[in-house]
């Protein structure tokens, strides 16, 4: 297979240490757009993190009388969906659904897959030959692709749409791990580590796992806006969340009829994924840069 | 060269047969026995026994696998649950549709993102470069299902000249290059595009930027070649790589369509898996997927031989 989807993965140039972290803290606030994207997010969060407390409404009460009210629509802010419900509380609910949706596969990803990738990296011989063709095979598949057979197959439900976008994600995230790995195995400070006497769970815990965190850290930061994309994509197909479960991919699809009538309200899903998504793409390229890995 | 181009293609054999595999073991995933799915519920056990046997599912599953490879090298995918069709009959107008729908998206975000990039490289540092990046980053983050409304909205609903969903305006569910078919691929291919346009951008940005910096430009530019010149020399050397990059959007392309196929009724493969996934219909489902993964892995192929053939540095072991 070709490398070329594959970010380059660079070798840290010095372990990791407090100076190192106040200067990435540093150079992060200095950088506007990612202040400005980490303030979304964090005010994002907080709406949907207390969408009991500030929503206006039930987000499941509705009212036939009341069906595709326009913004600004007296007592509802952002109008109402195609049941009589207040948009305003189905997005706020529905955020945390999305947010789940997204977060979990890249975090249970990163898990799973940065130790696969690690003890492939460290292991080598016929360990990382049988982890890493393994690998080889799920690349043999477009991510969509991927994510659509697995849930497809399994059926519809958070549950297998969460699952579904982990096994895409752990590959991914066990070839940068191996690369970086196997990059840090080979230099002089751990063939001396190693020469000296140290034990293999010492060298990985102590020399190891500091300089590879940082950059498989990043790259996995990276997939976030990825994995809200098709975690909300799933939903719009109709495999994941299910009605009447606000989730913004599931209201862009049910809101779908309502182009003709209410063009602007079936835009307001739709645009929340994009806002978060491209936050986080945003923040993962200035923690990128922050943290000088390539 | 030729030790090179065989060998890449020995190692791709065990790469399709794992590919294989994974779409036999997606209906053993399946929850649900799949006769079941073919015989009412109040049918005899003997009959649903006799089924088995006949499918060969009372084999054990390596058994089965055989079998059902053995099939598939025939051409033979099996029918459709819901139809009762030979699913190689709806795969293959529904490729076709996919295609078509596929390569006119990389065509323009070939186009798209190579002038993005070329203009964020050239004028590096500038408000082009910011620009041209900002937009390139807009489309990878953008949720392109949601861009293709907003399209349907802008030019279909509120300023009509486009059509929103279809693939004809004659009912013929298969392509053809006439009017009843070309203004309904536009806003479908203009959407999928989004995704290449930002990272073939990006390639080209990096790839020309790096050309830019080395010696040779500087010796080209002392010797007082004009700016035409130099993009001569500077596309001739950023070629391999860009095509290399366009040539796996392709395969993206062709697998990631679903969401966009979806939201303008297009007839392809897409479409195809999205009522299989709902009407259960695993053989289509399974033969889907299988053509799809099989086509990637065939591109992957395709690009990694031809990027050496242009370019030997990139010869991989």
């Amino acid at each position: 297979m070709s490398d070329l989807a594959l970010p380059a993965a660079a070798v840290p140039a010095a372990p990791a240490g407090a100076s190192y972290w106040a200067g990435v803290r540093k150079r992060l606030m200095r950088d506007p757009v990612s202040l400005v994207c980490a303030a979304v997010l964090l005010l994002m969060l907080a709406a949907i993190l207390l969408a009991p407390v500030i929503a206006p409404y039930g987000p499941y009460t509705g009212s036939v009388l009341r069906r595709l009210k326009p913004i600004g629509f007296p007592g509802y802010v952002l109008g109402t969906d195609e049941q009589g419900r207040d948009m305003l509380t189905r997005l706020l609910f529905g955020g945390r659904l999305s947010w789940f949706l997204g977060i979990t596969p890249v975090v249970l990803a990163f898990g799973v897959g940065g130790l696969l990738g690690l003890v492939a990296g460290f292991a080598g011989g016929w360990v990382n030959m049988l982890i890493m063709r393994t690998t080889d095979v799920f690349y043999a598949f477009p991510s969509v692709l991927l994510a659509v057979a697995i849930s497809g197959a399994l059926g519809t439900g958070i549950g297998n749409a969460i699952l579904s976008l982990t096994l895409v994600f752990i590959p991914q995230i066990i070839r940068v791990t191996e690369s970086v790995t196997t990059g840090v195995r080979n230099l002089d400070y751990v063939e001396s580590a190693r020469a000296s006497g140290a034990g293999a769970m010492t060298i990985v815990r102590v020399h190891v796992l500091p300089n590879v965190l940082g950059p498989v850290f990043v790259y996995a930061t990276s997939l976030i806006s990825v994995s809200m994309i098709l975690a909300s994509g799933l939903s719009f197909l109709g495999l994941g969340t299910q009605p009447p479960e606000p989730e913004w991919g599931l209201m862009l699809n049910t809101l779908r009829a309502a182009i003709y009538t209410q063009p602007l309200i079936a835009m307001l899903p739709g645009l929340c994924i994009f806002v978060t998504s491209l936050c986080f793409n945003l923040l993962s390229d200035g923690l990128r840069a922050a943290m000088d890995v390539r | 060269m030729i030790l090179y181009i065989l060998r890449r293609i020995l190692y791709t054999v065990p790469i399709a047969l794992a590919v294989g595999f994974v779409c036999f073991m997606l209906v053993q995933i399946a929850p649900g026995d799949p006769i079941n799915a073919i015989l009412p519920a109040d049918a005899p056990k003997e009959v649903a026994d006799m089924l088995r046997r006949a499918y060969g599912l009372d084999q054990p599953l390596p058994v089965q696998f055989w079998l059902w490879l053995t099939h598939v090298a025939q051409g033979d995918l099996g029918r459709s649950l819901a139809t009762g069709r030979p699913v190689t009959a709806d795969l293959a107008n529904a490729v076709g549709n996919t295609l078509v729908l596929a390569v006119a998206a990389a065509l323009i975000g070939f186009v798209a993102g190579s002038v993005l990039g070329g203009a964020a490289a050239a004028w590096r540092g500038t408000a082009v470069d910011r620009g041209a990046i900002g937009l390139a980053v807009v489309g990878v983050s953008i949720p392109h299902y949601w861009l293709g409304m907003v399209l349907v909205i802008l030019f279909s609903v509120l300023w009509p000249i486009l059509p929103a969903t279809g693939i004809s305006s004659d009912g013929s569910g298969s392509w053809a290059w006439d009017m009843a078919h070309i203004p309904h691929l536009i806003l479908p291919a203009v959407t999928l595009a989004v995704i290449p346009t930002g990272l073939i951008a990006r390639t080209v940005r990096g790839v020309a930027g790096d050309i830019l910096n080395q010696d040779f430009v500087t010796t080209l530019r002392g010797k007082g070649l004009r700016p035409f010149g130099i993009f001569r020399h500077v596309v001739k050397n950023a070629a391999p790589n860009v095509l290399a990059v366009m040539g796996l959007q392709l395969g993206y392309l062709m697998g990631g369509s679903i969401l966009v196929e979806t939201v303008f009724n297009w007839p392809g493969t897409g479409l195809l898996l999205n009522t299989a996934i709902f009407q259960r219909d695993i053989p289509v489902l399974q033969g889907t997927i299988l053509v799809l993964a099989l086509f990637f892995v065939a591109i992957n192929l395709a690009v990694d031989i031809l990027q050496t053939a242009i370019d030997p540095r990139v010869r991989r072991g």
